[in-house]
């Protein structure tokens, strides 16, 4: 199967929706290009706006086209949207409760060597902590399909993170188990539960097929909801495995490790070991690399779960 | 216009009683933006407590939105909601809090951080041209919250889709929190720089309603470019020790001055 960048699934599910729901606009910052959204302005010139690089106009205004009607996706660059626009999102998008979806693209490190300033390490952070905020980081393009057409169903203001790249698909085509707001078991097992969200779950996945080669049976959760949070999933991974691993591409703080041990320490007490990114500017170089250098891909998260068990 | 006049003095009086009995409100800007409010929402748009799902009904943003004693003031006398409600004003478990609160009959939208009432209108008036709506958007802005960078970016995307279904008010009472605009951020230029980024603009004394309303009218004729009407209003305006004083911007006002105001608004409302 060819590999698709989830933002190119989110323009191709807004296309096909917007043939026939004309409620629905696209808002860009100078961002069409790298949001993969070229296409959807070139074909619904009607239905797309384009703010300039104005993050907290895109949120803004994207709330004043919601509270008028419209399906606003503000679609920009994960680091601007979830910083710069961090209070446009808070008041406009979440506590005037508007349906406006964020869309933060080139999420994480995605950017690569363009170094902190374009890197989303904290959005997960900023945006759960705002009332009203659901956030969603979803693995691969298949499962982005899903959830963008989940979310034209209803009304409420949302968050979602996705990479710049194409990324390997954790699952198949027409075989793609979705629930809105519960987490997705790809594989089972007892000894460890791998909990992970966005682009990390297709390595925590590898890193699964790793260890089945060294006896280890790993639960690996695609926690793509991390606001609402599918609490009955963890409670039931801290149940029935030894120890929880919990990996994001993400600052160690206020992102899925944290929420996982929250709910993990409040109501089954176990360890959880969270892989992320450091509390530093990250090394350059490109996701693979920055990945591979933090423990981040297959090999570091089976090495460091055999260390566990 | 007799009648907007007294309907001024009558929510002047609303709202010096409002803030006087809540002991909290932002009396200064209140008082200075009545006018304006007041024209709008007893001559010029089309909004009723019944038609807030009307998708045709004129879109109304006050972006300053610590001045919503004046309009809570407005939205109970027109019914929007019980008047009795008002009494809550600030109290504990209320919705009607210290800025505007959607989920009120009659807003539409939450503000209070200043700087994002004009993008979100902007929004609005985007809306409408999209649907071939010919409703009109009205945003009202303070002078010190033109220092916010975001103001900036929603007047020059305003400009830029020639938007001319919004009007925009500055109330310009040339008083913030700390003092003078003019001490605190030079914002005399207001014309030229709203000019510059493609807008009518209109310049009127903002506390004079013939003028307010002649302005309105004005901006609703105008196409291919979107409206500002800078309104030049006195701070406190009605109440003569309040007027131009920055100490009043959200002073409460004591058992005597509240009666000494009253009594100036109520001989104002008889003179007329």
């Amino acid at each position: 199967m060819s590999n698709i960048a989830n933002k190119q699934a989110i323009c191709n599910v807004l296309l096909k929706a917007s043939e026939t729901d004309k409620d629905i606009v696209v808002l860009c910052s100078d961002s069409r290009g790298s949001a993969s959204m070229t296409e959807f302005a070139k074909q619904r010139p009607e239905q797309f706006v384009e703010v300039g690089i104005a993050e907290q106009n895109l949120v803004s205004i994207s709330a004043g086209l919601a509270v008028c009607g419209k399906k606003a996706f503000a679609v920009s660059p994960a680091s601007f949207l979830s910083t710069r626009s961090m209070e446009q999102a808070k008041v406009d998008a979440a506590y005037s409760k508007t349906n406006v979806t964020l869309i933060g693209i080139s999420g994480g490190v995605s950017y690569g060597a363009l170094g902190m300033t374009h890197h989303s390490a904290n959005d997960i952070a900023t945006m759960a902590s705002i009332p009203n905020m659901r956030v969603y980081l979803p693995s691969d393009h298949l499962q982005t399909e899903k959830l963008i057409e989940a979310l034209l169903q209803d009304k409420l203001p949302s968050y979602v993170r996705v990479g710049r790249n194409a990324v390997e698909p954790v699952y198949e085509e027409g075989n793609v188990p979705f629930t809105m707001d519960k987490a997705t078991t790809v594989c089972d097992g007892n000894d460890v539960a791998i909990i992970a969200c966005g682009e990390m779950v297709k390595p925590a996945k590898d890193a699964a097929a790793i260890l089945a080669k060294d006896g280890i049976k790993a639960r690996v959760i695609d926690m793509y909801c991390l606001k609402p949070l599918d609490s009955e999933a963890i409670l039931k991974a801290a149940k029935e495995t030894k120890v929880i691993v919990t990996v994001e591409e993400h600052s160690p703080f206020g992102g899925l490790g944290s929420m996982v041990a929250q709910v993990v320490a409040a109501n089954e007490p176990k360890r959880v070991i969270n892989l992320s990114l450091p509390d530093e500017p990250v090394v350059t170089g490109k996701s693979a690399e920055v990945f591979k250098h933090y423990g981040l891909d297959a090999e570091g998260i089976a090495k460091k779960v055999k260390e566990l068990v | 216009m007799r009648d907007l006049k007294l309907k001024a003095c009558q929510i002047r009086q609303g709202v010096l009683q409002l803030i006087h009995e809540a002991k909290t409100g932002h009396i200064g800007g209140d008082m200075s933006v009545t006018d304006i409010l007041v024209d709008l929402y007893y001559k010029q748009m089309n909004v009723s407590p019944e038609g807030m799902q009307d998708p045709d009904r004129d879109r109304f943003v006050l972006s300053k939105g610590h001045s919503v004693e004046a309009l809570y003031t407005i939205l109970a006398d027109k019914g929007f909601f019980p008047k009795d409600e008002l009494k809550t004003y600030s109290q504990y478990g209320s919705k009607f809090i210290g800025h505007p609160n959607n989920k009120i009959n009659g807003i539409e939208m939450n503000t209070g951080s200043l700087g994002h009432g004009l993008s979100v209108g902007v929004g609005m008036a985007m809306a409408g041209k999209m649907d071939k709506r010919d409703y009109r958007v009205y945003v009202v802005m303070g002078d010190g919250e033109m220092a916010e960078g975001s103001v900036w970016e929603a007047i020059m995307a305003a400009g830029h889709y020639k938007l001319d279904n919004i009007t925009a008010f500055v109330d310009r009472n040339r008083l913030q929190i700390s003092g003078t605009t003019e001490q605190v951020m030079s914002q005399d230029s207001q014309e030229q720089r709203w000019a510059s980024f493609g807008w009518n603009v209109l310049s009127i004394p903002g506390n004079d309603m013939e003028a307010i309303d002649a302005a309105v009218q004005l901006s609703k004729e105008t196409k291919g470019k979107p409206t500002v009407i800078i309104a030049n209003t006195t701070k406190g305006c009605g109440v003569s020790f309040m007027e131009n004083q920055a100490g009043w911007h959200h002073r409460v006002p004591t058992d005597e001055e509240f009666a000494q105001g009253m009594k100036e608004l109520k001989e104002k409302e008889a003179a007329l």
